[in-house]
């Protein structure tokens, strides 16, 4: 039963692209397809994700080709809270988007995109081979490049050819870095890996070490390395950005996570030192890059990259408390900044743009939309009892017992600034008087729900962790130990058909 | 062998990397093809070089004896050229229709979506 859990994601969302762009042409059928699949994933991942919580780490050999041999699919605690986490924002993205781009020309073929994603997202999660970790990656990034460029206009082209370039770079050099390791040790799955990886030099280590840091810096949009997020996420529709924005870089913090404590131990890299130095750039320029914005997406986009700062900060601190905080982190924002662009996406669709010059006076007309508002955007910056609040004390309270005090001081400085980008946006769009002659476009009662649905859920969601943290930080405690003492992990995975 | 085809990796590498960081988007399409085959041809070398020794395991060994090129690594490459054919195909058709909509195939020319 556990063998299907860990491979239903994958083939759940494979087989619902795959229907809904059989049935493209009837389109009540292909969204109830779709519908369906969303729903069925959310289902599968709660299971795996309790199956994980009942029997520790799982894995299962595909084909019943015995680890290091074949490729097996593993979840331990961090796997199976991504992969439910992704389910929900999927869910959210196909509520959300029957409403906002019902209708484009492109909408059947979105929700046929969007599923591929969500199956290279899983896939990336769940895999227990560094190799079979470049293919998920490929089908995500394949489908991402089609998602960019859902409307084919100029802006997005423009921005899709500066998302493309970076990402097929980061993809080059994780695939080196792959061959290299291959070519060092003779094995690709990481548990094995996480064996044989201690018995080379240091000199070679270090250099495979950078060329993984390398790509997946350029996936998770780290510093210096950021620049086609922000020059590309503004350009699509919300339905696209918000889905973009919760899982695609961190899908990329994930690997880094995954790989620098399975495969490399961090410390043993001697790259701490500065992923230590890249998380707090990271934070600082996202932060500062967002202060100087004044469209909602573009703030938005900025803000990711300060709060990726976050996670790998958690990562190269490298104690338990560090990690289990970055985890902690990555679960939080994922909620957060897709409701963020959830919310910017619905003002956008009401007042026809997204500059905040062009809006104002939404506190006015939609009052519970500003209550909306506040809960993400104080989780963001950090308030307590918020969800934000949690994840930054555990990662800057893990920063002073290591003594990185310059780095905590920056986390704390990176959340006022958070701040202020979103007072900006309340004042602006929220408080300002309406504009004059701003459009208002009229909703449907069903178009408005649609909306208004995932923001609420999301929000729900972002109260219930920041209120439940205790048996969440446990949660993210378990997780970081099984990152950090990989002999559960090894054992499972290697004698799974012992 | 192997030293030679390290250097060649290098080499090709190296030029890739400059011919990408190019302002023009057809030079930086040439520099992928170029990297991309320089990354697949530095994992079959690092699979080991030899020749006319197919890599079987003798009878009563477990396995394989020395100087025989692993097969591993040849099977990925057939995956990431495939993966990097559909790419790189996605990559010209995007450049092509870039270069039409912008009217330019300059990179410097394409800051219209970051003008606010």
């Amino acid at each position: 039963m556990t063998e299907w859990l860990l491979v239903a994601p994958v083939i759940l969302a494979l087989s619902t692209g795959t229907f809904a762009a059989l049935f493209m042409r009837w389109r009540t059928l292909s969204l109830v397809v779709i519908w369906v699949g969303a729903v069925v994933q959310v289902v599968s991942a709660i299971a795996l994700l309790m199956s994980v919580l009942d029997e520790g780490i799982v894995a299962v050999a595909v084909g019943n080709w015995p680890a290091p041999f074949g490729i097996s699919f593993v979840a331990d605690n961090l796997s199976a809270a991504m992969v439910l986490i992704t389910a929900i924002i999927g869910l959210a993205t196909v509520a959300y988007a029957s409403a906002d781009l019902a209708l484009r020309p492109s909408y059947p073929l979105y929700h046929v995109l969007i599923q591929i994603l969500l199956v290279g997202v899983y896939g990336s999660f769940l895999t227990g081979d560094i190799f079979n970790l470049y293919v998920w990656f490929e089908v995500m990034l394949i489908s991402s490049f089609g998602l960019m460029i859902l409307d084919a206009n100029r802006v997005q082209i423009e921005g899709a050819v500066k998302y493309v370039i970076l990402n097929l770079v980061s993809t080059l050099v994780f695939l080196l870095a792959i061959g290299l390791l291959h070519g060092a040790t003779g094995t690709l799955n990481m548990a094995d890996l996480s064996l044989k990886v201690p018995m080379l030099d240091s000199g070679k280590t270090t250099l495979i070490a950078s060329l993984f840091l390398f790509g997946f810096a350029i996936k998770s949009a780290l510093f210096p390395v950021f620049a086609w997020l922000p020059a590309s996420y503004h350009t699509l529709p919300s339905g696209v950005v918000a889905i973009f924005a919760g899982l695609l870089t961190k899908v990329g913090v994930y690997a880094l996570m995954r790989v620098f404590t399975l495969v490399f131990s961090l410390p043993n890299t001697g790259l701490q030192t500065l992923l230590i130095i890249i998380a707090g750039l990271t934070m600082l320029t996202g932060v500062l890059g967002a202060a100087s914005q004044f469209n909602i997406k573009r703030i938005l986009s900025f803000h990711i990259i300060s709060q990726i700062g976050y996670m790998v900060m958690g990562l190269a601190l490298y104690t338990p408390l560090a990690i289990a905080g970055g985890i902690f982190y990555i679960i939080h924002h994922i909620i957060v900044k897709a409701n963020l662009f959830l919310i910017g996406g619905y003002l956008q669709r009401k007042h026809g743009s997204d500059n905040l010059s062009d809006l104002g006076g939404t506190y006015k007309a939609l009052p519970w939309l500003g209550v909306l508002f506040i809960i993400p955007a104080f989780s963001l910056a950090g308030f307590p009892p918020l969800s934000g609040f949690w994840g930054k004390f555990m990662v800057i309270r893990a920063s002073l017992e290591t003594g990185q005090y310059i780095l905590a001081a920056t986390a704390l400085f990176v959340g006022l600034m958070t701040i202020f980008s979103m007072t900006k946006i309340w004042s602006e769009a929220f408080w300002k008087a309406r504009p004059d002659g701003q459009p208002n476009e009229p909703l449907t009662r069903k178009e408005h729900w649609l909306y208004l649905t995932p923001i609420v859920v999301l929000a729900i969601m972002t109260i219930i962790i920041g209120l439940a943290v205790e048996p969440l930080y446990q949660f993210a405690d378990t997780a970081a130990r099984q990152l950090l003492d990989t002999t559960q992990y090894v054992d499972t995975v290697m004698g799974v058909l012992r | 062998m192997e030293t030679l085809w390290s250097i060649v990796v290098g080499v090709m590498l190296g030029a890739g990397i400059y011919l990408m960081m190019e302002r023009h988007l057809v030079r930086f399409i040439f520099g992928l093809m170029i990297v991309s085959n320089a990354v697949n041809l530095g994992i079959f070398v690092a699979g080991r070089l030899t020749k006319g020794n197919p890599p079987l395991i003798d009878e009563g060994a477990l396995e394989l004896a020395e100087g025989f090129a692993n097969p591993l690594p040849q099977a990925l490459i057939l995956t990431a050229i495939v993966i990097g054919f559909g790419l790189l195909l996605f990559t010209m058709i995007l450049a092509y229709r870039a270069s039409t909509e912008m009217g330019t195939a300059d990179l410097d020319q394409y800051r219209e979506s970051e003008e606010s």
